[in-house]
């Protein structure tokens, strides 16, 4: 008895234990290891922390660095805020089918791949683009005017792709929200601004915090989005390293790059569980 | 001595789409009292309570409370809290701030706060608990928390909708009580909605009986159970037997009643005799309450039926005997004290009452 079921559960474990060792664990081990890597000439071999030198004396690297992290972070906020009035209008105002059909309207941007997405908002933002020509036609500019490749072109394509993550997770707990719980704030001397932030906010949190956190990891690690609507200049930490393993060819420098970055996704995601007192488990389960 | 009223609503209605939940109900509470409305499901009380704290406005008819109008008052401005079904603390709080909350909104300072908070959890036997978090408590100390969430804020009216619905019958009955003497001690008024009879009976100082959205009667629990004013009052208040037929005579209060089995038996007129509009040949019910059913030698005075046993339900003080009589099935209590023996599972026995203890009801088309 006992033995079958256990042997079930390796069974079932035995795929998701596959993909963790072969897509997860062993390319980063390998990544980690080529990182410090230093290459003297072709045929020998030592180790060093030469790449990670490199990124701390380029002030390009570790400013990149920065402005990758700052602008996500930026992102999130954002799109927390975008989602947050939508999750609340589909998860308590919307009812039967008006709910369905609004749910749908978030996902529908999501059959289109990034790629095409992307073109959509450089068709309506670029300069022979549907804003500008409007704009025009109002009278309001003389010229055409650009809006893509610059910051806020950049941050409004990454908001645009995390939205529905950030909606998902939202809906999810307003869902599990009693009603009452909101009119007990009202009963008992709230208005609308203390009922928010003392009653639905924490209730939220956990949606809060799961949203933010994969929103975040979305926006750090997106590389099609801030190269396109950013340009040349758009200076993203993934197309660093893009640069560094197919255009240098320096998988060295790029792997040292890569774990930098893992290593800054997870210290901002521990810090924002420390710093709003959610644990990872309770936020994920 | 003029009272204080507490509240007054008049012909208030409430209709969803075609239905109307709340229809024409006017009330009046005196200050320091327990209310009760009491009602099967659905019949509307959740709904006039939302209305009394203003979650909800009425399609028409007018609240005031102190001989303020609140029809266009919200919620949190109302001198009015609610204690909900499911009681809704706030679970991201410890029970501390669950009560801190409301007196934050009226800008009590944090010493007096403290200070308050204790007071209220020791008046409601919690005291030291104010770190602990609703979902550490057991469900009758979760009850006591959300009264004294409320109660710390020293409301006009207290409304309180079903809050034992949740919990067991033995700490139900206890909670009956403790609700009963926290309501005296702290002399604020209750209104308190709840299906349930014993509740209300046990509790109020006046009880509304409420049926698809109107009040049927209002009065005290011991007039509700002695003097019902309609056939759905004495069948919903406490246990009751009815007894379906035409009537035969009218002999001042009095009436006799032909039974579906050409038995005739008598009862009393419900209401004032001299307004019953019924006439010989109407259809009638008669309602008598087990206790008032006794078994053997009829006395002097008293009216007769015949019945079959059917069985004998033992439950201590409350054991009754199940009988089948004129078509319908009825019960009578069985006293304990050894007076009478339980009868034989399908011996005939011979039902006998006082006819001043029966009601006389005109059926109602059903
Ligand atoms: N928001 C609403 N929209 C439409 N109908 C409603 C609404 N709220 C209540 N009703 C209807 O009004 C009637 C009364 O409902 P209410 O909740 O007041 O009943 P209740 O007496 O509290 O019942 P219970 O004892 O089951 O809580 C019901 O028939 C219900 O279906
Ligand atoms: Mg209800």
């Amino acid at each position: 008895m006992r033995s079958t079921s256990r042997l079930s559960l390796w069974l079932l474990l035995t795929p998701f234990a596959l993909w963790i060792l072969l897509l997860v664990l062993l390319p980063h081990v390998q990544m980690l290891r080529v990182s410090f890597q230093v290459r003297e000439s072709w045929d020998t071999l030592a180790f060093g922390v030469d790449q990670y030198r490199n990124f701390f004396t380029e002030s390009y690297y570790w400013r990149t660095f920065l402005r990758t992290g700052v602008m996500s972070l930026f992102t999130t906020l954002i799109t927390l805020l975008i989602a947050f009035p939508v999750a609340w209008y589909i998860a308590r105002l919307a009812r039967g089918r008006a709910k369905g059909w609004l749910f749908l309207a978030c996902l529908v941007p999501f059959w289109a791949s990034e790629l095409v997405r992307t073109y959509g908002w450089m068709i309506l933002l670029r300069e022979s683009g549907l804003f500008s020509a409007g704009l025009q036609a109002l009278g309001w500019v003389d010229g055409p005017v650009e809006m893509l490749y610059n910051d806020a072109a950049v941050i409004i394509g990454l908001v645009y792709n995390g939205l529905l993550f950030m909606v998902v997770p939202l809906v999810t707990t307003l869902e599990g929200m009693d009603d009452n719980l909101v009119e007990a704030g009202y009963d008992l001397g709230g208005g609308h601004a203390t009922v928010m932030r003392e009653i639905v906010v924490p209730w939220a949190m956990p949606g809060i915090v799961s949203g933010c956190i994969v929103v975040f990891m979305l926006t750090l690690g997106s590389y099609l989005t801030p190269i396109l609507m950013g340009g040349k200049d758009s200076a993203w930490f993934t197309g660093q390293i893009f640069t560094q393993f197919i255009t240098r060819f320096n998988w060295e420098q790029g792997a040292a790059l890569g774990v930098l970055l893992l290593v800054l996704s997870s210290l901002i995601v521990w810090l924002g569980l420390k710093l709003t007192g959610q644990s990872l488990r309770k936020v994920m389960g | 001595m003029a009272v204080d009223i507490d509240l007054h609503c008049q012909n208030l209605v409430r209709r969803f789409g075609s239905h109307t939940a709340v229809n024409r109900v006017s009330l009046e509470i005196p200050a320091g009292s327990f209310f009760s409305i009491l009602g099967p499901s659905g019949c509307g009380k959740t709904t006039l309570l939302r209305l009394l704290a203003g979650f909800d406005r009425p399609d028409s008819g007018d609240i005031m409370i102190r001989g303020r109008r609140m029809n266009d008052v919200p919620p949190n401005h109302r001198p009015v809290n609610m204690v909900f079904q499911h009681l809704a603390l706030f679970p991201t709080m410890s029970v501390g701030d669950n009560i801190a909350y409301g007196l934050k909104r009226r800008k009590v300072a944090a010493a007096e706060r403290r200070r308050r908070i204790a007071e209220v959890l020791e008046q409601v036997g919690l005291a030291g608990m104010e770190t602990r978090f609703p979902q550490q408590l057991s469900g009758g100390q979760r009850q006591r928390v959300a009264l004294a969430r409320c109660l710390v804020l020293k409301p006009t009216l207290l409304l309180l909708d079903e809050p034992l619905g949740a919990l067991d019958l033995k700490l139900r009955d206890q909670m009956k009580v403790e609700l009963k003497n926290l309501q005296k001690a702290f002399g604020t008024t209750f209104v308190y909605i709840t299906h349930d009879q014993s509740e209300a009976l046990v509790m109020s100082d006046r009880v509304a009986v409420m049926r698809d959205g109107c009040f049927d009667q209002v009065a005290s629990p011991e007039a509700l159970y002695r003097e019902p004013a309609t056939p759905f009052v004495a069948s919903f208040v406490g246990d009751n037997n009815r007894f379906g037929g035409t009537l035969l005579a009218k002999e001042g209060e009095l009436a006799q009643v032909a039974l579906a089995n050409g038995h005739t038996v008598s009862g009393r007129l419900a209401g004032s005799s001299q307004h019953s509009p019924l006439t010989t040949g109407d259809r009638v019910d008669l309602f008598i309450r087990p206790e008032s059913l006794m078994l053997g030698t009829p006395a002097k005075g008293h009216c007769t039926l015949t019945a079959q046993v059917r069985t004998t339900l033992f439950d201590g003080a409350n054991s009754r005997v199940e009988v089948e009589a004129a078509g319908e099935r009825g019960y009578v209590r069985l006293p304990q004290d050894g007076s009478v023996s339980a009868p034989q599972e399908g011996s005939s026995v011979t039902l006998a009452w006082d006819p001043q203890l029966a009601r006389v009801f005109a059926s109602e088309a059903s």
